[in-house]
């Protein structure tokens, strides 16, 4: 076990799984020479050389898709999509061919592929450089997508996307790069399509993913430490595919729920978990699934509108308080 | 403009057919043999069209109607270790790769015993035994991953090639350009085939391609290219082994190949943008009357040889829809199992009439 970043366990992974399979190269704008836009890749090309961490040029379409083509025949490449804004110029050779290749031929190719890129905003980037698109993957059977929120889970969803024979789409966030955990030592990849409750309770359910599930253990943490709350927090982990059974079964505990994600709230996967617990407990719910998101505008540059459009700390507190006084649950004391 | 490639080519077939070109007897056994092949694919396509036309397939059917010569050509100048991506025009080249003409139909006919089990249908034929790593639906979507496909062989230091063949309509969209740039850079073992029918669906090439001889494409990236007669097998097949030889030595390769399609763009299109004249034209140009004119003018086939490799190709596309037939369609309890290759937890095996989750039975009412 070691305290380290989340930058530091993706890198870490990359280069012990570059050392363990051959078959692993890393591809995409500026990894090698600049070494990656957010340095994951630091110090990879003079320790693999220039056939294993390929810089490509700026061709999302181009190298995504010889990526793929690479994976069909055995290959295990590692792509870096500097972030998910740009993925969208790869979109219909992920969406038409890394997600189909499998299925529409019969089952007679693999893609073992992974996608890394990174989403988020607050970083006064502007419309087209702070969004969280990570949904358009997510949607499309085929895909699997995974989104850590620690830097134990970097680790371990990382192994097992490297080590799957389906396209995997992993999703990282700007605002983790920085955030430090343990990282347990050795080789076990976690299990891509499970959720993870990181914290057990009995007053709310608080759902996340990537960066939200990150704000959600620090919510949680932070009402049980100034108001006694008991709130569970469910980290999906995997959007596609979706843990629904333990999204469910939290639920059925506490019986109300609040949903966090940076993406637009229209269409959004907080709708997706919102109408799976409709779904699934709805006799159990003592009031609407509410659900924190963005608002739906392009992002401002401006730093008084973008913090405006974006979900804070606080409103996820909001969020939690008007569910449970909803749900008649707030203790009498914390009221303020 | 493909008037004048084809009269500047040595040894072509003129229309009335009359004069000699003196092949070799390696040549003429060759044109014999691509001749064959040629009808077996005019045969096969016309027996799809019908299959379309009884509903036996459905889809979209796009047929090699006019390109036989150039598939013929093509693909012999591959090693059975060479792989092929193509576009959805594709029966011909499943059929040259040496996939039998029943499971390219069956295909069609969305059965259990297709090239790809039922599941790609006419556009996404592929065989990994026989080296066809597809038919893909979306224009140019095959470019990156035959890229992709190079690159893997060239990191493996291995020496086989990849031909990925286009339409001329493909060369305006940006993945052309980002692949033949990847593969000029990286140095790939990879042939890029132009097949150049003149038509996008029904917009031409001097509409939509600004530098309208495309093999001049090629420039941007010091890549080597050349153009071709596609009408002419022999030539398609010597122009191809060169290109192919120049990839295995890990120069890519531009190869553009002038064709005819004789047809709609799909089986569906009456090709009402075509003239009179042109349609009159095209006769004139069917490589399957061209090159059978050209073995009677060398004396290496007589009207009797020429109606027996006929009924030889009917026979086959007959055997090949009747298999079709016969074959099963998939069982609908086989649906989920091709999304992943990998099993993974919650993958949601859901019909679209059932609930998520069991519904609850209704409490009971309180008499």
């Amino acid at each position: 076990m070691a305290v380290m970043t989340f930058r530091q366990a993706l890198h870490d992974t990359l280069r012990d799984e570059m050392h363990r399979d051959e078959n692993v190269v890393l591809m995409g704008e500026e990894i090698g020479v600049f070494e990656g836009s957010y340095k994951i890749t630091a110090g990879l090309l003079p320790e693999f050389g220039e056939r294993r961490v390929r810089d490509t040029p700026i061709a999302e379409e181009g190298f995504t898709g010889a990526a793929i083509g690479a994976a069909m025949l055995g290959l295990r490449p590692v792509v870096e999509i500097m972030t998910i804004n740009f993925s969208l110029l790869a979109l219909d050779q992920i969406v038409n061919h890394a997600a189909k290749i499998y299925g529409m031929f019969g089952g007679q190719a693999r893609v073992p592929l992974v996608i890394r890129t990174p989403g988020g905003g607050g970083q006064q980037l502007g419309a087209t450089h702070s969004q969280n698109i990570e949904l358009y993957y997510a949607f499309v059977p085929g895909m699997k997508v995974v989104a850590p929120s620690t830097p134990a889970d970097a680790k371990a969803l990382l192994l097992a996307a490297i080590r799957d024979d389906d396209p995997v789409l992993f999703l990282e966030n700007l605002a983790l790069y920085n955030t430090k955990g343990d990282v347990p030592d050795g080789d076990t990849p976690a299990e891509i399509g499970r959720a993870a409750i990181t914290r057990r309770g009995s007053d709310l359910t608080l759902i996340g993913y990537s960066r939200t599930a990150f704000v959600a253990n620090q919510v949680a943490q932070e009402l049980a430490e100034t108001e006694g709350l008991d709130i569970e927090v469910v980290d999906l982990r995997s959007l596609r595919p979706l843990d629904r059974a333990t999204i469910v079964e939290s639920v059925k505990r506490t019986s109300c729920a609040v949903v966090l994600e940076d993406d637009w709230l229209t269409y959004g996967i907080g709708a997706e978990v919102a109408a799976t617990i409709s779904d699934g407990a709805f006799d159990y719910l003592d009031a609407p699934v509410r659900r924190v998101a963005m608002a739906e505008v392009p992002l401002p540059y401006s730093k008084v509108l973008e913090t405006a459009a974006l979900p804070s700390h606080e409103d996820v507190i909001n969020a939690v308080y008007q569910t449970l006084d909803a749900v008649g649950r707030r203790r009498p004391a914390a009221r303020r | 403009m493909s008037e004048r490639t084809r009269s500047a080519k040595k040894g072509s077939p003129s229309a009335d057919g009359s004069v000699p070109s003196g092949l070799t007897d390696d040549e003429g056994r060759r044109l014999l043999d691509f001749y064959r092949r040629m009808v077996i694919i005019r045969r096969f396509e016309e027996r799809a069209a019908r299959g379309y036309t009884q509903a036996l397939i459905g889809g979209y059917c796009h047929l090699n109607l006019g390109e036989e010569a150039a598939v013929v050509g093509l693909v012999a100048a591959l090693e059975d270790r060479d792989y092929l991506f193509t576009n959805y025009r594709e029966h011909g080249y499943a059929i040259e790769r040496g996939i039998s003409p029943e499971r390219v139909m069956a295909e069609l006919y969305g059965r259990v015993d297709g090239v790809s089990k039922g599941w790609g249908g006419s556009m996404h034929l592929f065989d990994v035994d026989h080296r066809l790593l597809g038919g893909y639906g979306i224009v140019g979507g095959q470019l990156p991953l035959a890229t992709g496909a190079a690159l893997a062989i060239s990191y493996r230091g291995s020496d086989e090639v990849v031909m990925c063949t286009m339409g001329d309509g493909t060369t305006n969209i940006g993945a052309f350009h980002e692949s033949l740039n990847l593969a000029a850079l990286w140095h790939l073992p990879i042939v890029y085939v132009i097949i150049n029918n003149r038509l996008g669906m029904g917009t031409t090439v001097e509409k939509s391609s600004a530098e309208p001889e495309l093999a001049r494409r090629a420039a941007s990236y010091r890549m080597a290219s050349a153009r071709v007669d596609g009408l002419d097998p022999l030539a398609t097949y010597e122009a191809t082994r060169s290109a192919v030889a120049a990839a295995r030595a890990g120069a890519p390769f531009l190869l553009e190949v002038v064709s005819e399609r004789l047809r709609g763009h799909s089986v569906v299109d009456p090709a009402k943008y075509r003239t009179a004249e042109e349609v009159e034209a095209l006769t004139s140009h069917d490589p399957i009357h061209t090159v059978g004119a050209r073995l009677m003018v060398e004396g290496l086939l007589d009207a009797e040889g020429l109606a027996a490799l006929d009924e030889e190709a009917k026979a086959i596309a007959e055997r090949a829809s009747a298999f079709a037939e016969a074959s099963p369609h998939p069982d609908p309890s086989t649906l989920f199992d091709y999304t992943y290759a990998t099993p993974v937890a919650n993958d949601l095996h859901r019909l679209p009439g059932e609930p998520l989750f069991a519904a609850r039975p209704r409490p009971t009412e309180v008499a």
